[in-house]
C-alpha cells in the first residue's frame, strides 16, 4: 500500500494500523512481517487487527481489503478470506502487485528534514512555515521491510499469490442454512472454520492468520440488519463480531472486516459494531454525492474518518495530529493524506482592485472608498 | 491510579467511601482509562476485587496495570483479584457448546433471553468467599468492577435483565457487604427522531438513577484536539439520605502512565 500501513510506534497513524496481541510473551518468537511495537511491546502487523471498514459505496473498502491480503501474501502469512458476493478466488486474483523496487521505498523513508516532494526539492521559500509540519506519510527510519508498496494498475503474479496458503469461505457455496439460531448458522460455520485455522496455526506453525471478511452485514450473509430499521436479529451480527474478537485475542490472527454502512440504517447498531472492533475507519466516497462537484474536494475521491483507534495493552494510543483525512485513488496507488484546501488562486481578486485603482486615479476624488487620501 | 482524579473525588486508597456505586459512562469517547484507575485504586487499597472483563483479555489489563504500578497476576494468585475472562471464554461457550460448571456465568452468550442470573451467582460467590488466603490475609471491603456492561446489549440481553442484575449486585455488594461497585457503560448518539427502546442510552439512564457518583466522558464539543482528549463530567448524586446533585466538568488528557485532569481552559497546551 502506498500510504503507510505501519504500526503505531512513531509514525502518525492513519488509523489503519493496529496491533494484535501475542499469546505468549516469548522473546524468541520472530514471525516474518511482524515487528514489536516500542510503545507497548506488542507485535505489530502492517494494516490490520480487527480493523473495521465502513464504506459508503463499497468500492474503496474492497481496495483496502485487497491491500491487506496482498500484504499477507508478501509477508508469508496465511490468509482466510470470506465473502458472500464475489467469489474469494476472484478477489484474490485482483490483488495488487508489490513494487519490489526499493528506491521508491527509500525515498519516502527519509525523515522530515528532507522533503521528498519532487516538485519542491529545495527548502520552501514562500510557505516556509509548512517546512516543519510533519508529513502524514512519514516512514519509520528503521525498516522499510515492514509494510510494502503496491502498484494497483497491475495484479499480483499468480506464482506469488499461489505461494500463500489461502483458505476461502464462500457463503453461497456452503450448505443452505436453517433460520432460527441466534448467530445464524452460516456465520457459526465461518467462526468455527476460522477458529480451526487459527488454532492450527498457533499450534503447528507460528504464523499469522489474516482474516478478510467482505461486506459483512449485507443481505447475502443472511442478515436483515440492512433491510429493516429494527431488525429482529440485529444482535446476530454483533454477537458474531464479539466472538470474532474473542477468537482474535486467543490466537495470532488479524482480521479486517468491511461493512457496507450505507445499507445499515440503524445508527445504534453501527455504533455497537464500531465499539466491538479495535480500529474503525469510515470511507466516505464522493461518488454520487454533492461533494463530488465541490471545488474544495476536487483533488480527492473521498474522506477518511477515523472513528476509533485501538488502545490495546496501553492506556493511550498514538493520537494523530488531525483527523481530517482524505483519500484518492490514483492510477498506481491509493493514497491517504491530510485534507487541505487547494490554494486560493482566483485571479478575479487582483483584477477588481486594478480597475478600481484606475478609476480612482482617472477621475478626481469622487471617492473610491479604498483609496481615500 | 490517577492522583489528580483522587483529589477531585476526594478519595485515596487509605480513605474512601464505602457502599458506593460509581457509574462510568461515555459517548463517542473511551472511558476505559477510568476503569484502569479504579482497578489499581482498589487493589492498592487492599480490597477484594471481582472484575468482569467482558471486552478485553486479562493480559490487556495486566499490561496497563503494570504501568500504573500494580501487578494483576500477583493479585490474582494471592486471591485478592477474581477475574472473569469473559471475552475469551465466550468463544468456547458458543462454539463448543461448553456447558460445564465453569462457564455458567457466561450462559447469556448461548441464551441471552434467560437473563444474567448465572453471572450474578458468580459475583456473589466470589465476594462472599472468605478473603483469607493461604497467608491468612483478610482483604478490605469487596469491590465489583465491570468493563463493560453495554456489550451485553450487543449479545442480545435485554435492558430490563441488565438492570435487574445491577440491582441485585447493588443490594448485595453495597448494602449488604458494604462494598463498592464501578460499572462502565458505553452510550450511543442520542437520536432525536428515533426512540431507542432497547438501547444503551436507556440503560445508562436507568443506572444513573441507581448510582452515587456518575462520571461521564465525552469528546470536546468544539471538536477534536490533540492535547485535550475530552471532557469528564463528575456528578455527585446521592449519598444515603443526602442528595447532593452537584456537577462539575473537567478536561483531561490520557498519557502512557496516567491521566491528567484540569479545569476547563487550563490545559498546559493553551496556557
Amino acid at each position: 500500500m502506498a500510504a503507510p500501513v505501519r504500526g503505531m510506534a512513531g509514525s502518525i497513524s492513519i488509523g489503519n494500523t493496529t496491533s494484535f496481541q501475542k499469546k505468549t510473551r516469548s522473546k524468541l518468537v520472530s514471525i516474518p512481517g511482524t515487528r514489536p511495537s516500542v510503545q507497548n511491546g506488542q507485535l505489530l502487523v502492517s494494516s490490520g487487527y480487527n480493523s473495521l471498514e465502513e464504506d459508503r459505496y463499497d468500492s474503496y473498502s474492497r481496495m483496502l481489503l485487497k491491500y491487506f491480503l496482498a500484504e499477507g501474501v508478501v509477508c508469508g502469512h496465511e490468509l482466510f478470506l470470506a465473502s458472500a458476493r464475489d467469489h474469494p478466488d476472484q478477489i484474490m486474483q485482483e490483488l495488487p502487485s508489490p513494487i519490489v523496487d526499493d528506491v521508491a521505498g527509500m525515498k519516502i523513508s527519509e525523515g522530515q528534514s528532507q522533503p521528498s516532494d519532487p516538485e519542491n526539492p529545495d527548502t520552501m521559500k514562500i510557505a516556509w512555515r509548512y517546512q516543519n509540519q510533519p508529513k502524514v506519510q512519514i516512514a519509520l527510519a528503521s525498516s522499510v521491510r515492514f509494510g510494502h508498496y503496491y502498484d494497483v494498475s497491475k495484479t499480483m503474479e499468480p506464482e506469488l499469490r499461489q505461494a500463500a496458503k489461502c483458505h476461502s469461505f464462500y457463503q453461497l457455496q456452503e450448505t443452505p442454512v436453517t433460520t432460527g439460531s441466534r448467530v445464524s448458522n452460516n456465520k457459526n460455520m465461518l467462526l468455527e472454520t476460522s477458529q480451526q485455522e487459527a488454532s492450527a496455526l498457533l499450534m503447528n506453525v507460528r504464523n499469522v492468520l489474516r482474516l478478510g471478511l467482505h461486506s459483512l452485514g449485507s443481505v447475502l450473509w443472511g442478515d436483515d440488519v440492512c433491510c429493516k430499521d429494527n431488525p429482529a436479529h440485529c444482535h446476530a451480527l454483533t454477537t458474531f463480531l464479539y466472538i470474532l474478537r474473542g477468537l482474535l485475542r486467543t490466537s495470532l490472527s488479524v482480521a479486517m472486516v468491511t461493512v457496507p454502512s450505507h445499507l445499515i440504517q440503524n445508527r445504534a447498531v453501527m455504533g455497537r459494531i464500531i465499539r466491538l472492533s479495535d480500529t474503525a475507519i469510515a470511507l466516505e466516497s464522493f461518488k454520487g454525492s454533492e461533494k463530488e462537484t465541490n471545488p474544495l474536494y476536487k483533488d480527492y475521491h473521498g474522506l477518511l474518518h477515523v472513528r476509533q483507534l485501538p488502545r490495546l495493552n496501553c492506556l493511550s494510543c498514538e493520537v494523530p495530529d488531525t483527523k481530517d483525512l482524505a483519500f484518492k485513488l490514483k492510477r498506481k496507488q491509493f493514497t491517504i493524506e491530510r485534507l487541505h484546501l487547494p490554494p486560493d488562486l482566483s485571479e478575479t481578486v487582483s483584477r477588481v482592485s486594478k480597475t478600481e485603482l484606475a478609476a480612482g486615479c482617472g477621475t478626481t476624488a469622487t471617492g473610491n472608498k479604498h483609496l481615500d487620501f | 491510579m490517577f492522583p489528580e482524579l483522587n483529589s477531585i473525588l476526594n478519595s485515596t486508597p487509605d480513605s474512601f467511601k464505602s457502599s458506593d456505586f460509581i457509574l462510568v459512562s461515555d459517548r463517542r469517547a473511551d472511558a476505559s482509562f477510568l476503569i484502569h484507575h479504579y482497578l489499581s485504586f482498589y487493589l492498592r487499597a487492599g480490597c477484594k476485587v471481582c472484575f468482569l472483563g467482558l471486552v478485553q483479555s486479562f493480559s490487556h489489563y495486566s499490561a496497563v496495570s503494570q504501568r500504573l504500578g500494580v501487578s494483576l497476576a500477583q493479585a490474582r494468585e494471592k486471591g485478592q483479584l477474581v477475574f472473569l475472562e469473559g471475552l475469551k471464554d465466550s468463544v468456547g461457550v458458543l462454539l463448543q457448546e461448553d456447558t460445564s460448571q465453569e462457564t455458567q456465568p457466561l450462559s447469556y452468550v448461548r441464551s441471552p433471553g434467560a437473563g444474567l442470573e448465572g453471572l450474578f451467582r458468580f459475583v456473589e460467590c466470589s465476594m462472599r468467599q472468605s478473603g483469607d488466603g493461604d497467608a491468612g490475609e483478610s482483604w478490605g471491603p469487596p469491590v465489583l468492577l465491570i468493563d463493560d456492561l453495554s456489550v451485553l446489549l450487543s449479545l442480545g440481553v435485554s435492558v430490563g435483565a441488565i438492570l435487574d442484575f445491577t440491582l441485585y449486585c447493588q443490594a448485595t455488594m453495597c448494602s449488604e457487604l458494604q462494598g463498592n461497585m464501578v460499572i462502565l457503560v458505553r452510550c450511543e448518539e442520542e437520536d432525536a427522531d428515533d426512540v431507542d427502546e432497547e438501547g444503551s442510552n436507556l440503560l445508562q439512564r436507568g443506572l444513573v438513577h441507581q448510582c452515587n457518583l456518575a462520571l461521564h466522558v465525552e469528546g470536546l464539543p468544539t471538536g477534536y484536539c490533540r492535547d485535550i482528549h475530552g471532557q469528564m463530567e463528575v456528578w455527585w448524586r446521592q449519598r444515603g439520605e443526602n442528595i447532593y446533585n452537584q456537577r462539575k466538568i473537567f478536561h483531561f488528557k490520557v498519557h502512557d502512565k496516567g491521566a491528567s485532569f484540569f479545569a476547563r481552559g487550563t490545559s498546559s497546551a493553551v496556557l
